[in-house]
């Protein structure tokens, strides 16, 4: 079964935790729409991921997600959205919902300071001021983020100043060191190469017990080899939800969803 | 791991958030502090002036009238022509001189100057605009005055010669500024498609550039017009003391910046002297509002079209 | 551009230079001369004034010239009081406008939409900037001296050129808070940083350099200002040293005004002397602005 389930979380695994829940999502942008009625669960621990060509609002649906839209003057939603159980329209302390979602854009981002600062950017900001402390995070994050062997012997170098796929690397780990319950990763693989990307998605298939995922992507390939469960956004639509395989190979598949995904556009 | 966030409040408001909303609110009051100001020179010099305004002031005799003659026992007068043609006159010659060269100049680094070069000149025409305007009076009282005096063969070389020419160094790098700034802004395709169809650099800056750029430079020369009208002590020490109507380059004469910088200590305070220095303060705050209000304007037209 | 090329097979080139051609680039070369011409005629004066200064001027500076009080009513001596009072006005004038001018333009740069209000503001700025300096000075006496009473003192003058001199600080603090990328923000942003925090840990310390070059370029501006300071605290003849910021003191560019237009006897190189010391640190502070920003340009971290 492959249509978007009107309100229980997954056909496959009713025992599982929602994650994040999206109902009848619309986003637009002064007049124009961006996206309109999205609807879909996230569950725990899962890779969720979300395909589709180009201005079909998948940027837009992760901006919302952490509420980065109060940062965008024309930018305005209606529908519901709830992280965790709680509406993210009743959420107070914006920033502290953001610290619990981390997140990893298209371009890679190195901030202009140490590598080290970098990581040690959130934990701070958090309170944490103890060099040992901050040390054990830097290197566990980079660690994970398969970054370490390459600068673990020149931390105080400027982050800025990485080659593109460390820099993005750098962004993950960055992105680590917040601890997030959610990960939500845009075309991360853009303006990276072929190896580093590799090295990323392992990366991501060893954190999915440890948090959600969301993984946004162009790449459909990279969608059938990550994601549990795939969302296909066309022109603003949500076309369809379910289990990735079943997105790829299911004679139930929406038309739509069978040309995308076999390429015969994009 | 995924869990240690889960504080008993996820939602909580902490110290971050606070000190976020105390840094919005200080920061909002440096903004305002602009408009602030300019609204109390506004207020404070119209106070101290306003007695003169409505009580003293004949409003014909003072913009008609030369006759200023605030010390006169039995007859002070205020009437400021002279002064007015005081000031036309020095800017209008510095103006006259700045304008030519600046832009000139102006084309010549935007257009003709290697890299290298352009840092050069930009940064002696940075250093003319650093000079300060007691030291250009001063310049104009011992280095113009003696040339003025032996090259013409006139018997006094503190006129609107001498302060005009000083003044126009004044303005001309500020001109020469928004004016290279003016043409800089013409896009490369503009000058490449001219180029394309054989023209000369010449040509190309003659029939493409400077019409395109002509809004920009327009305010430049407003702006140094302004620069101009406001200056004070160079004019004061270079410009003579005779409160007259000028009738050539070679006649002393007095502006309004300088009547007023001349006068004041002598006034006593609340004097009718010292009320209608204060109206001659807000007559040039009113000039030059207008004046930096149509070259913001003028300079907004520009980014609209572009 | 239009050299003759050897025609492959006999007759003319197509590549050779046209009459038209010729007249052309000979209006070029013409026209390039007279605004160099121009460019010159602007420039020179710099140096020929330095060097006119320093001629006459040199003679009259010594340690004890810059060290020593003036005698014989500002005949002959030295300039300290005066050099001791710009400088304390100048500190005075930082302290007043550094923080208010990067507070402004934090609001500018960080936190303002575009709308109409902003724009007022800038309105604001660019009209505060163009005031002529003797209304600042009219400013000063009606607000600072009479109207908060602090009367002439080295605080009302200060605050005068501190009002004067605002826009200076603001501009250059936001054009080097613009410089920052905004993809920085945004990645601090999305970490769930507040505006503060980001502003604090990754805007401000990447524009620190371009706010310095402002506030030396403030305080050129400062020293060799005369008018706004002649009528709220500076005086020409002052037999002690300011004890106090409520005290009036003596000031370099005051100094060289009197010298030069109101004291009888003075020996010539005096004046040429005290503009050349007011000059002086003029440029100095200038150059050290101009190479700042020509050494940070290169010193690129991202």
């Amino acid at each position: 079964m492959v249509s978007p389930p009107p309100d229980s979380p997954n056909p496959g695994d009713p025992q599982r935790a929602v994650k994040l829940s999206v109902r009848d999502l619309t986003i637009r942008y002064g007049e124009t729409t961006a996206l309109a009625g999205a609807s879909f669960d996230v569950l725990e621990n899962e890779i969720f991921g979300i395909i589709g060509p180009a201005n079909s609002g998948k940027t837009s649906l992760l901006r919302v997600l952490n509420r980065m839209d109060t940062f965008n003057a024309g930018m305005s939603w209606q529908g519901q959205v709830h992280f965790d159980g709680q509406d993210l329209r009743t959420w107070r302390n914006l920033y502290a919902l953001r610290r619990r979602i981390g997140v990893v854009f298209p371009l890679p981002v190195g901030l202009p300071m140490s590598i080290y600062e970098n990581v040690a950017l959130s934990p701070r900001l958090r309170g944490i001021k103890s060099k040992a402390e901050l040390d054990v995070i830097v290197e566990r994050c980079l660690t994970r983020a398969a970054l370490w062997d390459e600068v673990k012997d020149r931390l105080s170098q400027l982050g800025s100043m990485l080659s593109g796929g460390q820099q993005q690397r750098l962004t993950i780990a960055r992105a680590l060191s917040q601890e997030p319950e959610l990960l939500l990763l845009d075309e991360f693989s853009i303006a990276v190469d072929p190896v580093t990307t590799m090295k990323i998605e392992d990366v991501l298939r060893g954190l999915k017990s440890e948090m959600t995922i969301v993984l946004v992507t162009n790449l459909v390939q990279q969608a059938r080899r990550l994601a549990d469960r795939t969302a296909f956004l066309l022109m603003g639509e949500c076309v369809e939800v379910g289990d990735t395989e079943d997105l790829f190979t299911s004679d139930d598949r929406d038309p739509r969803t069978r040309d995308y995904v076999e390429g015969r556009f994009g | 791991m995924a869990k240690t966030q889960a504080d008993a409040s996820p939602d909580a408001l902490d110290m971050a958030w606070f000190w976020d909303r105390i840094a919005q609110g200080v920061v909002f009051l440096g903004g305002i502090s602009a408009i602030v100001f300019i609204g109390g020179i506004f207020i404070f010099v119209f106070k101290e002036g306003f007695g003169f305004i409505f009580q003293d002031m004949d409003v014909v005799e003072f913009f008609t009238s030369p006759a200023w003659r605030p010390t006169s026992d039995n007859n002070p007068t205020y009437g400021t022509l002279a002064l007015l043609l005081g000031t036309a006159s020095v800017t209008g010659f510095a103006v006259l001189m700045a304008v030519p060269l600046s832009l000139g100049a102006a084309i010549y680094i935007a257009e003709f100057a290697g890299p290298r070069a352009r840092e050069l000149w930009k940064i002696l025409i940075e250093l003319l605009a650093a000079i300060p305007s007691v030291v250009w009076g001063f310049i104009g009282l011992s280095i113009m005055n003696p040339l003025i005096i032996e090259l013409f063969d006139v018997p006094v070389g503190l006129n609107i010669l001498n302060a005009g020419v000083i003044l126009g160094l004044m303005a001309a790098p500020i001109m020469t500024t928004i004016a290279e700034d003016a043409l800089k802004a013409v896009p490369d395709t503009y000058r490449e498609a001219a180029e394309a169809q054989g023209a000369t650099r010449w040509q190309v800056i003659w029939r493409v550039i400077l019409p395109a750029s002509r809004n920009g430079l327009m305010a430049a020369v407003l702006l140094g017009v302004g620069r101009g009208f406001g200056e004070t002590m160079a004019v004061l020490m270079a410009s003579g003391h005779s409160i007259n109507i000028p009738g050539s380059p070679f006649d002393s004469v007095r502006a309004l910046t300088a009547t007023i910088a001349a006068e004041l200590g002598e006034t006593a305070q609340g004097s009718e002297h010292y009320q209608a220095l204060f109206t001659l303060g807000i007559l040039l705050f009113a000039v030059t509002f207008v004046i930096n209000l149509t070259a913001d304007l003028v300079v907004r037209g520009i980014r609209k079209q572009s | 551009m239009s050299a003759e090329a050897p025609a492959p097979s006999g007759g003319p080139s197509m590549f050779a230079a046209t009459a038209r051609n010729i007249q052309n680039q000979r209006v070029m070369t013409a026209v390039k001369s007279l605004f160099l011409g121009m460019t010159l005629l602007l420039s020179t004066p710099v140096v020929v004034i330095l060097g006119v200064l320093l001629y006459k001027g040199l003679p009259a500076i010594s340690w004890e010239f810059l060290t020593a009080d003036p005698i014989n009513g500002m005949t002959a001596g030295g300039v300290f009081p005066a050099l001791f009072g710009t400088v304390c006005i100048v500190i005075v004038a930082l302290v007043a406008s550094v923080p208010v001018g990067v507070a402004a333009a934090l609001y500018l740069s960080e936190y303002a939409s575009d709308n109409w209000f902003t724009r007022l503001i800038n309105l604001a700025i660019i009209n505060l900037a163009g005031v002529p300096s003797i209304v600042h000075a009219l400013f000063g006496v009606g607000a600072f001296v009479l109207f908060f009473g602090f009367g002439t003192s080295i605080l009302a003058a200060s605050l005068t050129l501190a009002v004067m001199t605002l826009p200076v600080v603001i501009v250059s603090t936001r054009e080097s808070l613009q410089a920052v990328p905004m993809a920085f923000r945004e990645a601090c942003w999305n970490m769930g940083a507040t505006r503060w925090q980001t502003i604090r840990k990754v805007v401000l310390p990447n524009a620190i350099s371009g706010i310095l070059t402002g506030i030396i370029l403030e305080v050129s501006r400062t020293a060799g200002e005369t008018a706004p300071i002649m009528f709220t605290g500076a005086a020409f003849f002052l037999p002690f040293l300011p004890q106090s910021v409520y005290d009036q003191t003596m000031a370099l560019s005051l100094h060289l005004f009197v010298v030069s237009t109101q004291v009888p006897g003075v020996p010539d190189e005096l004046p040429y002397g005290v503009a050349l010391v007011l000059i002086g640190m003029v440029l100095v502070m200038n150059s050290v602005s101009i190479a700042f920003r020509v050494y940070l340009r290169r010193r690129k971290k991202w």
